[in-house]
């Protein structure tokens, strides 16, 4: 059977890892390759690394970055922040990535899902939406967070999925930072009306949460950061919890 | 010893190299026949889509070139798809080592089954020389849409909602629908038992 993920992020800002709480306040924790080499053999399922410079700065060492990782790293990545064009898509793929995110651009310009899945395939374009819950819904927000938008979340996240997006990147910014669970609600909405998988993001703070995102709101997948760079749980430990509660994981 | 990484338009070839440099291997991509036909080892990776892929392999008669490779092949993902006979994505003629079709996943009832399926699924009934040093269910990396029918070639089984093949083997043709190269140390010992052979 399929397992669960489970999805160590690791936030990079000048070639570091680094957590920012509730978007904010960033701290520094640690090299991104060594950490994501340790998760990998920890028993991580997947990385994602977040480029989290790249939307207000020039980035140049993303892509050596990136085929730093895919040489030391021997399970799938996903590597996103401020990806706006099928040149920068195909840079980062060659350059080793397994798949890539999308989030800001993606929404000022539709049209290049399916621009990106046509050339690439669905496989490899995650769609990452960071989204607030206000006035009775969730909505999407933009350039990491900072930035309102009035779309419903579960609208664009349909509109993507159609336009071929393979995999949707849920970050509840209510949730993110608190350690009081991720946003249950909305991560259920979308992963039982969407046909593709949803990586829960935001909010994980005990075992209890991923249990409970799993079986609560049906996510395919959850990441979480800095409870696993700060070693507040070990990924062996969880899924060992994951797999005694009957969670299909990966050992 | 030489390996061979087959250059055509639908590789995960970095993936693939970055594996073997892993294990201590160095591996030249290309797609010209006399440096394939000389290879001791032949990979023939992929992610992308078969019909285009079929039809790149076609214009530079790779097609008929693979098929006739004596020493030991390595599809992977679409590569492996490549090598059965007949593929419904976009109804695609492919290259016919393994007399198999290749079928779309369907779900049973709406959002069910996602598609593609992306993750970490078990494999069983092993026997393949490949996985000599993998255990009965150890989980391997999947990511894809299409999935390639049991037969009695199939070395490894897969299950999303219905069996498939994740694993192929016919004289000297070898192949696997997961990434071993994306697969942690399993992955790794398969593609290490392969270059063995």
């Amino acid at each position: 059977m399929l397992t669960k993920r489970i999805i160590p992020c690791l936030d990079i800002k000048d070639g570091r890892t680094v957590k920012g709480v509730n978007f904010e306040n960033i701290r520094d924790a640690g090299d991104p390759i060594e950490l994501g080499a340790l998760y990998a053999e920890q028993g991580a399922d997947e990385l994602v690394f977040l480029d989290i410079t790249a939307t207000n700065e020039r980035r140049k060492t993303l892509a050596e970055l990136v085929t730093r990782i895919a040489r030391h790293v021997n399970i799938p990545f996903t590597v996103g922040g401020g990806i706006s064009s099928v040149e920068d898509v195909s840079v980062l793929l060659n350059s080793g990535a397994d798949k890539v995110s999308v989030n800001t651009a993606a929404f000022k310009n539709p049209q290049l899902l399916n621009e990106l899945s046509r050339e690439f395939g669905s496989q490899c374009i995650v769609l990452a939406i960071d989204t607030r819950f206000e006035e009775g819904d969730w909505f999407v927000y933009l350039n990491g967070g900072r930035v309102k938008t009035d779309i419903r979340t579960a609208d664009w996240a349909k509109e993507a999925v159609d336009r071929g997006a393979g995999e949707i990147l849920l970050t509840s910014m209510n949730n993110d930072g608190t350690k009081q669970g991720f946003a249950l609600d909305i991560t259920g909405r979308l992963s039982q009306s969407l046909h593709v998988p949803v990586i829960a993001s935001g909010g994980a703070g005990t075992m209890e949460h991923f249990s409970d995102v799993f079986e609560k709101a049906g996510a395919d997948a959850a990441l979480a950061a800095s409870i696993f760079h700060y070693k507040e749980m070990e990924i062996p430990d969880l899924k060992n919890y994951l797999y005694k509660r009957g969670i299909q994981i990966r050992f | 010893m030489k390996t061979a990484i087959i250059k055509y338009n639908a590789g995960n070839t970095r993936s693939v190299l970055f594996a073997l440099e892993r294990l201590g291997v160095e591996a030249t991509v290309t797609d010209d026949p006399e440096e394939l036909k000389s290879a001791d080892k032949v990979i023939f990776p992929g992610v992308g889509e078969a019909s285009t892929a079929m039809a790149y392999l076609r214009e530079r008669k790779l097609d008929t070139l693979i098929k006739d490779l004596k020493q030991p092949v390595l599809g992977i993902c679409l590569g492996m798809q490549l090598l059965c006979k007949h593929s419904e994505e976009n109804d695609t003629d492919c290259i016919g080592v393994f007399d198999l079709d290749v079928k779309k996943f369907q779900s049973p009832v709406e959002n069910l089954l996602k598609i593609p399926q992306i993750g970490w699924n078990n494999i069983t009934g092993l026997h393949s020389v490949i996985f000599e040093h993998v255990g009965q269910n150890d989980y391997m990396y999947f990511v894809h849409s299409y999935f390639a029918e049991l037969g009695p070639e199939t070395t490894a089984i897969a299950n999303y909602v219905i069996n498939y093949s994740a694993a192929l083997q016919k004289d000297n043709f070898y192949a696997v629908q997961f990434h071993p190269e994306k697969s942690a140390q399993s992955g790794q010992n398969i593609i290490e038992s392969f270059l063995r052979l």
